[in-house]
C-alpha cells in the first residue's frame, strides 16, 4: 500500500500531530489513538507505539489525561488480554506525574487494565508495578501505589500476600501526609480483598496507625474506611474494634473529624449493627446533634431521619426528638435549614400519635421560621408528613407561610416557593387552592422580576395540568386574558408567554375560541416586541389548532404581520408562515 | 533539627563572621532602579537548594544552589575544607512573569502586578512548585527542566514519502493548525484497516537533546477571594492546603480547588467605622497542621486553632506585650504594628517585627515576649519626620536562622542586624547590603531587653567601632534606601537581602 493512497493521508496526518506544537492537535490526535493503533496494526502498536507513547509523556497536562484514558480501554488495540501487559509501562509513568487527575486517571486505567490481566500476568508484570510505585522516590508514586493494590493482591502467591501487606502498612506511615491520605482512602477497597484471617491483624494495626495520625486530613479520610472496613468485619469484631474508634473520633478535638463521623454516621450505623447502633451510637449522636460547631450540627441534623429509621419509635422519642427540639431554634440558619429539609421524614417513623404531639409544634415553628429557606425546605417536603397526618392540621399554618414566601423581597425565594405550587396544590386540593392561592398565582404574573414571571406563567400551565382543563376555564384562563390588557408591554408579553404555554393543556378548542381571538388582538399591538412575539405565539399554535383555522385566522395575521415595518416583526413572521406551509407539505 | 532554637547555647556563643558571597542585579555607580526591577519577595526552599525572588514588575526570579552537597572528594570540596565554612552559592535558573497590571472593572480598582509574597510547595518528580501573589490573585506556578525535543521524521512533511499530490494539502492543514473537517469526518467513518495495518505509517521520529531548559507553567489562579489586600500567604504542613490572609481575612485554600475557599478568620466589624486592627502578616504552623499565627496592627499576635471551630474568630491564645512603653505619644500605637511574623523551624517560637524592634515569642508563654531586640531605637526621636514621609509604615520582614539561634531584619540605608538569641549571647551584628557589608560597621548601642534579666545592660562593640561617618545615632541614615526583604538559608548560615533591585548574598 503506497502513501500516495488518499484514505492514508488522513492518518499520516495523525500521526504526525502527535507531536504537534498546538496542544489541540496533540490532544486531538491522543484522543484518536485507537484509530492510530488500528492503523499500525496491533503488532506495531506494541513495539512501536506503546513505546512512543511511554517515551513522550513530559506533554500538557490535558495531553497526558488523554493518554492515560485511552490507555485503559487500549487492550483490543495492543491484541487482547494476553498482551495487555504491555500497557503497564506509559501507564506506570502517567500515575507517578505531578498533576493530580492525571495520576489518578492513570490508576483508574491500571485498575481497568490490571483487572482484565490473567493471573500470571498479574504476577509477573502488575506486581512489580505496584512494588516499584510503591518505592517511588517522589510522593506522586507512592500515592498512585496505594490505588492499585486491591487489583494485585488476589492473585498474588501467598508470601508475595504478605510482603505486599507489609508495604501497605509502610505507605500507612509514609512521611508525606499526601501517602497518608491515599493509603486511608483506599484501605477499604484493599482491605475488601484481603482474607479475613489477616483483617483483624495487619488492617486493623494499619488504621489504627490512620486513625491516631497528627495530621487531621488523615484522620478525616480514617473515618471514611470506618464504614468500609466495619462491614467487612464480623459484627462482634466490629463492635469490638471499630465502634470504640467511632465513638472516639465523635469527640475528636477537630470539629472536621467530629463532621465528618456526623456525615458518615449512618453507614457508621449499619456497620456496627443495629443493637450496638442503641447503646453506643445514640450517645455519640445525641453529642454531635449538640456539637458546639455549627458546622457538625448542620451534617448531624440532616441525618436525624435516617438515624431515626434504625431505631425503634421510642428510642427517637426519648434521646433524639428533645435534640431535634433544641435544633429547630438553634442559633444557626442552616443548622434549622438543614434541619428542616429531612424532618418532614421522621414523620412515617414516629407514627401519627408522635407526630402530633412531638413533630407538630415542630413544623410549625419552623414554619414561621425568619429565614425563608427554612420555611422552604419544610413546604418542599410536605407529601411526606401529608401520609401520615393529613394535610388539615398543617393547613392553617401553612397559608401564612405561603403567603408570606410568595412577596419575600428576595426574588430568589419567590420564584422557589412558586416551583413548589403545583405540589402543594395537589397536597391542599382544588377546594383549598381556589380560595387562598388563586390570587397569588395572578399577582407572580404581573411581579417585577422577568424570572418570577416566566416562572409564574409555567406556573398556571402546571396547575391547568394538575386540575385540568374545565377547571383552568374557569380559573385561570379569564383572569389571565384579562391582563393582556397590561399598559406595560413586558406585562402583555409574560401574558403571551402564557397563553403559548397553556394553549397544549386546554386543547384545540378551548385555544381557537378564546386564547387565539386574544393573541390575533395583541398582533395589532403598537410595541414590535409584542408583535414578533405574537408571530412566535402563532406559530406555536399551528400544530395545535385546525388547518381550517391556520388558514382562516393564523395565515392572514401572519401575512399582515410579515409587512410589518420593524424587521425583526417581519422575520419571526416569516419563520412562522414558513413553518406553516411546511407542516401543509408534510401532511 | 531540635524543638527550634534556643537550646544550644555552646555552638552559638560566638558571633558569626559574616563575609560577602555574591550579588544579582548589582548597579553600577549612577544607574536610576528602574521602579520595576525593585525586589519585593524573597524566599528559600524547604532544602535551600533554591531561591526564590518576586519584584514589582511581577516578575519572578529563581536562583538554585551550584555547590552541590552531594558532590565529595571534588577539588572544589577539598578547597572548602580549608575554610570554616563552606558557603551556598546560587546562580540565576530562570524567570517568569508571574503578575500583569490588571484593572478590576466592577471595582474601577487598579491591580498592581507587585508580587508580594512567595512561597514555595512539595516538590515532586523534581519539578518546583511555588506560590507567587499579587494584592488580589494568588498563582500556583510550576517550573520544570523540560528536555529540549526535536521531531526530526514525520511522514506528511517529507515528499519523499510523501505522494506528489498531498503536499500541497499538507502545507494548507499545518498552517490552519488543523486537518481540515472533511478528513476529520472521514476518519470517524469506519474504515476497515487491513488486520495487519499499514505498513507504510510511521511514527513520528524524536531526538532528545540532552540540553534542557527550565519552563515555568501556571498551574492554577486562586482569585476573587480578597477585597482588601493580601499580605501573606502560607502552606500547610499537611501539603494539600495554604491560607492567604488580607487586612480583615484569612482564607482558607485547597491548592487542587482554586474556585473555592474557606474564610476562617473574620475581624471586619459589622461597621466598619469600628475598625480598630487589622491583620499584617499570617502564617502555619511548621508542623502542627491545625494551628496558625497572625499579628495584627496592634501589636498583638494571636495563634488559633483550626480545629476548635469552622470560623476561627476567637483566639486559642494571645500574645501581647503588655509592658507600657516608656513614653506614650501619637506614634505608639502605629510603631507597634507588626510588619511580619515568622515561626521557627520547630514551630515553638515566633519572631516578629514592629517597627521599632523585634521581639522573640515562646508560644508557651503568653506573659510577653522572651526577648526584644532593639532594632531603630536611634530613629524616636525622629519619628515625626518618619512619619512626614511615610517611612513609619514601611513594612519589615524578619527571619530566623535554620537552627534557631539568631534573627535578623533589615533597616534603613541598606543595613540589616543580625542578634543571637541564645541566653547570654550578646551578639548585635549591623551589615550593608554592599560588596563590603562590615564598612559600615557601626556600634549602635542595642539593648536587648530581657524581661528577667531586664536590669542586664549589654552594649556589644565591634572592630570597626571607630568607623567614621556613622555615629551611634545613625544620623547619617537614608530613609529612601531601605532593606525590606530578607531571607535566611534553611540549613546554613547564609542569608539573602534586597537593596531596592540587587539581591545580596550573605554567608558566615
Amino acid at each position: 500500500m503506497s502513501m500516495t493512497d488518499e484514505p492514508l493521508y488522513p492518518i499520516a496526518v495523525l500521526i504526525d500531530e502527535l507531536k504537534n506544537d498546538d496542544i489541540q492537535l496533540r490532544l486531538n490526535s491522543i484522543r484518536r489513538l485507537s484509530t492510530i493503533a488500528r492503523a499500525l496494526g496491533e503488532e506495531r502498536t506494541r513495539k512501536e507505539l506503546i513505546p512512543f507513547l511511554s517515551e513522550n509523556n513530559d506533554d500538557d497536562d490535558e495531553v497526558l489525561l488523554a493518554m492515560a484514558e485511552e490507555l485503559g480501554v487500549f487492550i483490543p488495540y495492543v491484541g487482547g488480554v494476553e498482551h495487555a501487559h504491555v500497557l503497564l509501562p506509559p501507564l506506570e509513568t502517567l500515575s507517578t506525574v505531578e498533576e493530580t487527575c492525571v495520576r489518578e486517571k492513570a490508576v483508574e486505567s491500571l485498575c481497568r487494565v490490571g483487572s482484565q490481566m490473567k493471573e500470571s500476568d498479574l504476577v509477573e508484570h502488575f506486581i512489580p508495578l505496584v512494588k516499584r510505585l510503591a518505592a517511588g522516590e517522589w510522593f506522586t508514586a507512592r500515592v498512585s501505589a496505594c490505588g492499585v493494590f486491591h487489583i494485585a493482591y488476589p492473585s498474588a502467591p501467598d508470601t508475595v500476600k504478605t510482603e505486599l501487606r507489609s508495604i501497605y502498612s509502610q505507605l500507612c506511615q509514609d512521611d508525606m501526609p499526601m501517602v497518608r491520605r491515599a493509603a486511608a482512602t483506599n484501605l477499604g477497597k484493599f482491605a475488601a480483598t484481603i482474607e479475613s484471617a489477616h483483617l483483624k491483624t495487619d488492617v486493623m494495626s494499619m488504621f489504627d496507625d490512620l486513625t491516631q495520625d497528627d495530621q487531621d486530613s488523615v484522620r478525616l479520610l480514617a473515618v471514611e474506611g470506618c464504614a468500609a472496613l466495619g462491614k467487612l468485619l464480623e459484627p462482634q469484631d466490629c463492635v469490638a474494634h471499630i465502634l470504640p474508634v467511632i465513638v472516639n473520633f465523635s469527640q475528636d478535638k477537630s470539629w472536621r473529624v467530629r463532621y465528618m463521623v456526623a456525615n458518615q454516621l449512618y453507614e457508621l450505623c449499619e456497620a456496627v449493627g443495629p443493637e450496638p447502633t442503641r447503646t453506643e451510637l445514640v450517645p455519640a449522636y445525641v453529642r454531635l446533634l449538640r456539637d458546639n460547631e455549627a458546622e457538625v450540627r448542620i451534617a448531624a441534623a440532616g441525618k436525624v431521619t435516617k438515624f431515626c429509621r434504625i431505631l425503634n419509635p421510642e428510642l427517637a422519642i426519648q434521646h433524639i426528638l428533645p435534640c431535634v427540639k433544641e435544633l429547630s431554634t438553634d442559633s444557626s440558619q442552616h443548622v434549622r435549614s438543614a434541619l428542616a429539609s429531612v424532618i418532614m421524614g421522621m414523620a412515617p417513623v414516629l407514627g401519627k400519635d408522635a407526630t402530633i404531639e412531638h413533630l407538630l409544634p415542630i413544623f410549625l415553628s419552623l414554619l414561621k421560621d425568619e429565614f425563608p429557606d427554612v420555611r422552604l425546605n419544610i413546604i418542599s417536603k410536605l407529601d411526606q408528613v401529608n401520609q401520615v397526618i393529613g394535610i388539615d392540621l398543617l393547613s392553617q399554618s401553612l397559608l401564612p407561610a405561603i403567603v408570606e414566601l410568595a412577596e419575600d423581597r428576595h426574588w430568589r425565594v419567590r420564584l422557589a416557593i412558586i416551583e413548589y405550587i403545583p405540589l402543594l396544590a395537589s397536597q391542599l386540593g382544588v377546594g383549598f387552592f381556589d380560595d387562598k392561592l388563586g390570587a397569588l398565582c395572578m399577582q407572580w404574573l404581573q411581579d417585577k422580576v422577568q424570572s418570577i414571571r416566566e416562572a409564574a406563567a409555567n406556573n398556571v400551565k402546571r396547575l391547568a395540568e394538575e386540575f385540568g382543563p374545565e377547571w383552568a376555564m374557569q380559573h385561570i384562563v379569564p383572569q389571565v386574558l384579562e391582563m393582556i390588557n397590561n399598559p406595560h408591554y413586558l406585562y402583555r408579553m409574560t401574558i403571551l408567554r402564557a397563553v403559548s404555554l397553556l394553549a397544549p393543556v386546554m386543547g384545540s378548542e378551548i385555544t381557537c375560541s378564546k386564547l387565539l381571538p386574544v393573541v390575533m388582538t395583541a398582533a395589532k399591538d403598537r410595541v414590535p416586541n409584542i408583535k414578533f412575539n405574537v408571530a412566535k405565539v402563532l406559530q406555536s399554535l399551528i400544530p395545535i389548532v385546525d388547518q381550517s383555522v391556520v388558514e382562516k385566522t393564523i395565515r392572514p395575521g401572519l401575512v399582515e404581520l410579515s409587512e410589518d415595518p420593524d424587521v425583526d416583526v417581519r422575520f419571526f413572521a416569516n419563520q412562522a408562515l414558513q413553518s406553516i406551509d411546511n407542516v401543509m407539505m408534510s401532511s | 533539627m531540635n524543638g527550634g532554637g534556643g537550646g544550644d547555647v555552646g555552638a552559638s556563643s560566638g558571633p558569626l563572621d559574616w563575609r560577602f558571597s555574591q550579588v544579582f542585579g548589582e548597579r553600577s555607580a549612577g544607574e536610576e532602579v528602574q521602579e520595576v526591577d525593585i525586589i519585593s519577595a524573597i524566599e528559600f526552599d524547604k532544602s535551600g537548594d533554591h531561591l526564590a525572588t518576586g519584584d514589582r514588575g511581577g516578575r519572578v526570579v529563581l536562583f538554585e544552589r551550584t555547590d552541590s552537597k552531594n558532590a565529595s572528594g571534588g577539588r572544589k570540596d577539598l578547597e572548602g575544607t580549608d575554610s570554616p565554612v563552606r558557603h551556598p552559592e546560587f546562580r540565576y535558573k530562570t524567570e517568569f512573569q508571574s503578575h500583569e497590571p490588571e484593572f478590576d472593572y466592577l471595582k474601577s480598582l487598579e491591580i498592581e502586578e507587585k508580587i508580594n509574597k512567595i512561597r514555595w510547595s512539595q516538590t515532586a518528580n523534581g519539578a518546583l512548585f511555588l506560590l507567587s501573589t499579587n494584592d488580589k490573585t494568588i498563582k500556583f506556578w510550576k517550573v520544570q527542566e523540560k528536555k529540549i525535543k526535536k521531531i526530526c521524521d514525520i511522514i506528511t512533511d517529507s515528499s519523499r514519502t510523501l505522494g506528489n499530490g498531498s503536499s500541497n494539502s499538507n502545507v494548507t492543514c499545518l498552517t490552519n493548525g488543523g486537518l481540515p473537517d472533511k478528513v476529520n469526518n472521514y476518519i470517524t467513518h469506519d474504515y476497515s484497516f487491513p488486520p495487519g495495518g499499514i505498513p507504510s505509517l510511521q511514527l513520528p521520529a524524536v531526538t532528545t537533546s540532552l540540553e534542557t531548559s527550565p519552563v515555568a507553567r501556571c498551574r492554577r489562579v486562586y482569585t476573587h477571594a480578597h477585597d482588601y489586600h493580601i499580605n501573606s500567604i502560607s502552606n500547610n504542613s499537611d501539603g494539600e492546603t495554604f491560607i492567604s490572609a488580607d487586612d480583615l481575612r484569612i482564607n482558607l485554600w485547597n491548592l487542587e480547588i482554586s474556585n473555592q475557599s474557606f474564610n476562617i478568620v473574620d475581624v471586619k466589624p459589622a461597621n466598619m467605622e469600628d475598625l480598630t486592627e487589622v491583620i499584617t502578616s499570617a502564617e502555619f504552623h511548621p508542623t502542627h497542621c491545625n494551628t496558625l499565627a497572625y499579628s495584627s496592627s496592634k501589636g498583638s499576635i494571636r495563634l488559633i486553632d483550626l480545629r476548635q471551630s469552622a470560623l476561627c474568630d476567637s483566639h486559642s491564645k494571645l500574645f501581647e506585650d503588655t509592658a507600657t512603653p516608656t513614653s506614650r505619644s501619637f506614634f505608639t500605637e502605629i510603631i507597634a504594628s507588626v510588619s511580619d511574623i515568622k515561626f521557627a523551624k520547630g514551630g515553638r517560637y515566633i519572631l516578629s517585627r514592629d517597627y521599632m524592634t523585634l521581639k522573640l515569642w515562646d508560644i508557651n508563654m503568653d506573659s510577653g515576649p522572651v526577648s526584644t531586640f532593639q532594632v531603630h531605637e536611634h530613629l524616636r526621636p525622629k519619628l515625626c519626620d518618619l512619619y512626614e514621609n511615610d517611612s513609619i509604615f514601611d513594612k519589615f520582614e524578619c527571619c530566623l536562622s535554620g537552627d534557631g539561634l539568631r534573627v535578623a531584619t533589615g533597616s534603613y540605608s541598606n543595613l540589616f542586624r543580625v542578634f543571637g538569641v541564645s541566653p547570654g549571647s550578646t551578639e548585635t551584628t549591623t551589615l550593608e547590603a554592599s560588596r563590603n557589608p562590615m564598612r559600615r560597621q557601626v556600634t549602635t548601642p542595642a539593648r536587648p531587653s530581657r524581661p528577667s534579666l531586664s536590669s542586664i545592660t549589654r552594649v556589644v562593640r565591634r572592630g570597626g567601632a571607630e568607623s567614621p561617618g556613622a555615629d551611634g545615632n545613625g544620623n547619617s541614615f537614608d530613609h529612601t534606601t531601605k532593606l525590606l526583604h530578607l531571607a535566611w538559608h534553611p540549613t546554613e548560615n547564609s542569608i539573602a537581602c534586597a537593596a531596592a533591585n540587587s539581591l545580596y548574598m550573605y554567608y558566615a
